[in-house]
């Protein structure tokens, strides 16, 4: 009676346990102690922190600019009647798309499309210009063109009535829309921009940029160009922007080295800008100005198609003295043609 | 062969497509995707929509002809709507079976399905939204299926699916005042299925209330041949309505569902035309006090609403109703609380009301400029409109251009500033983004260049904005993009609206208009 096998449950005593279920007990519950052991001082936060005073890191964008040349303009000026010959007659004057586009590029184009408006009203980039740059860049080898904008209004609603949805889809382009997941934070050592929300979601695959932008008249800044265009690529609280308007417009300059920027000059928004609204606020001004430095072009364009005093763009003095760019666009190599 | 070819499969073939094409309408309701679809078809063929706005309105607006062509079906057969077409029945039942009596004992399930007393609450609901409606207070559509649907679709499904999967449904995510109110009471309703199958449907639904009444003249009825029956109640193990075939069969109870014809082991029922009505409880049965009841609770709904004032001299300045709106009185008396317009919506600014514009006015739309703006060139939420509320303007004449020129545009309210929240005025700071992003030309937001000595003794050169209200047309725009997101420093409120002759501010376009007058001479 007494040499019976302990682990017999009939021979062991009242209240109490085999072996096998005494450890397989004792593990479940000490694996339990030992497992929130860990998990808690692996989560473990042993300091405090200031919400939002964290330290602050984010991309660096890098430059998408080709090599400069010596020989070919960097500043075209083509008169024509329509957007696509045109736009051909400027690029060419620069010596052709292919100078900036090799074949297998994935091209970003940035149009300016901010304002829920029909193309007449010269709020938003043509879609005709869409089209013809994007011809160019597709004739050049690209591999596939993005097309991307943050606008003010419904992005849905601006690239439809804008038209650039209907050339997306008849050329196959791959239009981006400011979705929440297309964001992420941008590092820049500017004048007042340091750190912000930034849409990166275009950038991932591009290997080129393009700013294709129309020339606007601006309430604030006095004209939205292509320096201003770059705007679109930001997130986040954007309406403070306007407390030092011309230090973020010049470090826009700073924050994007494109391939090449287009403004888009055929008709022009004189007034009530940037937004117009009627058609009285527009002026046909028959003219594309190409180039790859921004600020040359946004000169051109503020005295030659918004026909005004270049000295009171405070911007593009900034831009300038920073050495971001040359305002002085008669000192650069150019090139004027006709269509 | 045969097998497959059962009533209860037809039935199934077409509950699925109707609730897919349910579905369909929700999803392509949105400016992308809308390329003239019907979106607003279920709600155009709900009898009850066209029944109670032809009382408040007098008319049957636009597509609500439609509804003919379900009064036609539930005449010759009865309430085939609700088991066969119904999105709302569709989900309670399938809901019903998924977690009701499906494992449960067959003689639980019998029990569950016999007719109740607490039946005839809809019909007590009905008389009630009726009476609402006589007074001018359209009041179906907290209940209304089609109504609650797609109001349940709009502010609580879609933007939760885009939660758990960003930029599914929205590209940015959409919110909804108070969504959480309408969420629980989806939840609710699709729970109590658990108490009692097809609860909403039996117990409180106000469509099936009037397609019932209408059904007590059915000519197609389900008919118990008393020599073959054998009171086994088999008839009742899955009947969806509750109408008690097993014994007087309640037609107005009856959802044509057919699965008692199929269930019964002995052949004794039949869908048969002309059947003798002596068998059958033949119309709803509401007792004479309780319709009295409905009708007093209806009268008084709209009564005290009324006499709250929220429709009349003390309107909220939130009550920023959306381009095209009937003048408030009449808004409430057409508006169904669909919130089509809320889906359509491409700015997420339309937000379902609580308390804004009165116990009448919970989930009608309203304007938040926090939340969007109203887009210069939309005219979505008229296009979606079912009853009118919001008339289908065109862009035209909502912007007061083209022939529309000399009555100008349409105006949704006026903004205001408070200077002492405006960066310009008050903190010595340049901004003016109201003025950037006003959509009007010329703009109603313009700035006057001042150069004020800073606090630290240097001058510096400002905008500061003003207002022209005869310019305004209340879009919110300035109030949605002013910096001072907690409580912008320009805000919308409802006056200067131009659908109501009492809440006009300026007389004559007011002495500012001299800018437009200025505008047409030069044209």
């Amino acid at each position: 009676m007494s040499t019976a096998n302990p682990n017999d449950p009939s021979q062991l005593p009242e209240n109490s346990v085999s072996r096998r279920e005494f450890l397989v007990r004792l593990g479940i519950t000490g694996a339990l102690i030992a497992g929130s052991g860990i998990a808690a001082t692996k989560l473990w936060q042993p300091n405090h922190f200031v919400p939002g005073f964290e330290k602050e890191k984010g991309l660096q964008l890098r430059s998408y600019a080709t090599d400069p040349s010596k020989i070919l303009p960097s500043l075209a000026i083509a008169h024509g009647t329509e957007h696509e010959a045109t736009i051909r007659a400027a690029l060419g004057a620069l010596g052709g798309m292919g100078r900036f586009i090799q074949k297998g590029d994935v091209v970003l184009i940035k149009p300016n499309v901010a304002f829920d408006r029909p193309p007449a009203l010269a709020a938003t980039t043509h879609p005709d210009a869409l089209r013809a740059v994007a011809k160019l860049v597709l004739e050049a080898g690209a591999r596939k063109v993005i097309v991307a904008d943050n606008p003010i209004n419904s992005p849905t609603g601006c690239f439809l009535k804008s038209g650039l949805t209907a050339v997306s889809s008849e050329m196959n382009l791959d239009l981006i829309y400011p979705g929440s997941n297309s964001f992420g934070p941008l590092q820049l050592d500017g004048e007042i921009l340091k750190y912000w929300t930034f849409f990166n979601e275009p950038f991932k695959n591009a290997t080129k940029v393009i700013g294709l932008a129309p020339c606007k008249d601006h309430n604030l800044c006095h004209a939205s160009m292509t320096m201003k265009n770059w705007y679109g690529l930001l997130g986040g609280r954007r309406n403070q922007f306007h407390q030092h308007i011309h230090s973020i417009v010049s470090d826009f300059a700073l924050m994007m080295k494109p391939t090449l920027v287009i403004l888009d000059g055929m008709s022009v928004l004189m007034s009530n800008g940037p937004t117009g609204g009627r058609l009285s606020d527009v002026k046909t001004m028959n003219t594309i100005v190409a180039g790859t430095d921004m600020v040359s072009v946004d000169a051109y364009g503020y005295t030659h198609l918004l026909e005004r005093d270049l000295a009171e763009l405070t911007y593009i003095h900034k831009a300038h003295d920073r050495g971001l760019g040359n305002k002085n666009w008669q000192e650069t190599l150019y090139k004027e043609v006709q269509a | 062969m045969n097998r497959l070819l059962t009533l209860r499969n037809t039935r199934r073939v077409a509950q699925v497509f109707f609730f897919s094409l349910f579905l369909f309408f929700v999803f392509v309701t949105d400016l992308r995707y809308l390329k003239g679809y019907p979106v607003s078809l279920f709600l155009e063929l709900d009898p009850l929509v066209a029944f109670a706005t032809a009382i408040t309105t007098h008319t049957v607006y636009m597509g609500l002809l439609w509804s003919l062509l379900l009064i036609l079906p539930t005449l010759l057969f009865g309430r085939i709507f609700c088991n066969w077409i119904c999105p709302y029945g569709i989900l309670h039942h399938f809901t019903g079976w998924l977690m009701g009596k499906r494992r449960a004992e067959e003689r639980e399930r019998i029990e569950s399905n016999r007719y109740k007393k607490l039946y005839s609450l809809k019909y007590v609901i009905l008389i009630a939204m009726i009476a609402a409606a006589l007074g001018g207070s359209l009041q179906i559509g907290w209940l209304d299926p089609i109504c609650l649907f797609h109001r349940s679709m709009s502010t609580v499904i879609l933007p939760m699916i885009n939660l758990f999967f960003p930029s599914s449904i929205y590209v940015r995510q959409y919110f909804h005042v108070g969504a959480w109110v309408i969420g629980f009471m989806l939840l609710f309703l699709v729970g109590m299925n658990v108490v009692i199958p097809r609860f909403f449907c039996r117990v409180l639904c106000p469509l099936g209330a009037f397609l019932g009444t209408l059904s007590s003249v059915a000519l197609w009825r389900i008919d118990r041949d008393v020599t073959k029956c054998v009171d086994c109640d088999l008839c009742l193990k899955n009947c969806e309505g509750a109408s008690d075939p097993q014994t007087q069969l309640r037609k107005s109870e009856c959802f044509v569902c057919f699965n008692c014809i199929e269930d019964c082991p002995e052949d004794a029922l039949s869908f048969k035309f002309m059947p003798q009505l002596k068998q059958e409880v033949t119309a709803p049965v509401v007792p004479g006090r309780r319709a009295f009841l409905g009708v007093l609770a209806g009268l008084g709904f709209y009564a005290f609403g009324r006499t709250s004032g929220a429709s009349d001299r003390n309107y909220d300045k939130k009550v920023i109703r959306p381009p095209g709106s009937l003048e408030e009185k009449d808004f409430l008396g057409a508006c169904i609380k669909c919130d089509q317009c809320i889906r359509a919506c491409p700015t997420n600014v339309l937000q379902p009301a609580l308390m804004e514009s009165g116990i009448e006015g919970i989930w009608t739309p309203i304007l938040n400029m926090k939340i969007g703006f109203c887009e210069v060139n939309c005219t979505l939420c008229g296009e979606v409109c079912p009853t009118g509320a919001i008339q289908n303007i065109s862009i035209e004449e909502k912007t007061g251009t083209g022939p529309f020129a000399k009555e100008g545009p349409i105006s949704l309210g006026t903004a205001f500033f408070d200077y002492g929240r405006c960066l310009p005025w008050a903190m010595e700071t340049p901004c003016v983004v109201c003025e950037e992003v006003c959509p009007v030309s010329p703009k109603a937001i313009f700035s006057r260049e001042v150069t004020i000595t800073k606090r630290d003794g240097n001058p510096i050169t400002l905008r500061r904005p003003y207002v022209d209200p005869a310019l305004c047309i209340g879009c919110g725009i300035c109030e949605h993009e002013c910096p001072v997101t907690d409580e912008a420093a320009i805000r919308v409120t409802a006056i200067g609206e131009t659908r109501s002759h009492d809440r006009r501010l300026l007389m004559d376009g007011g002495v500012t208009s001299a800018v437009r007058d200025l505008e047409k001479e030069k044209r």
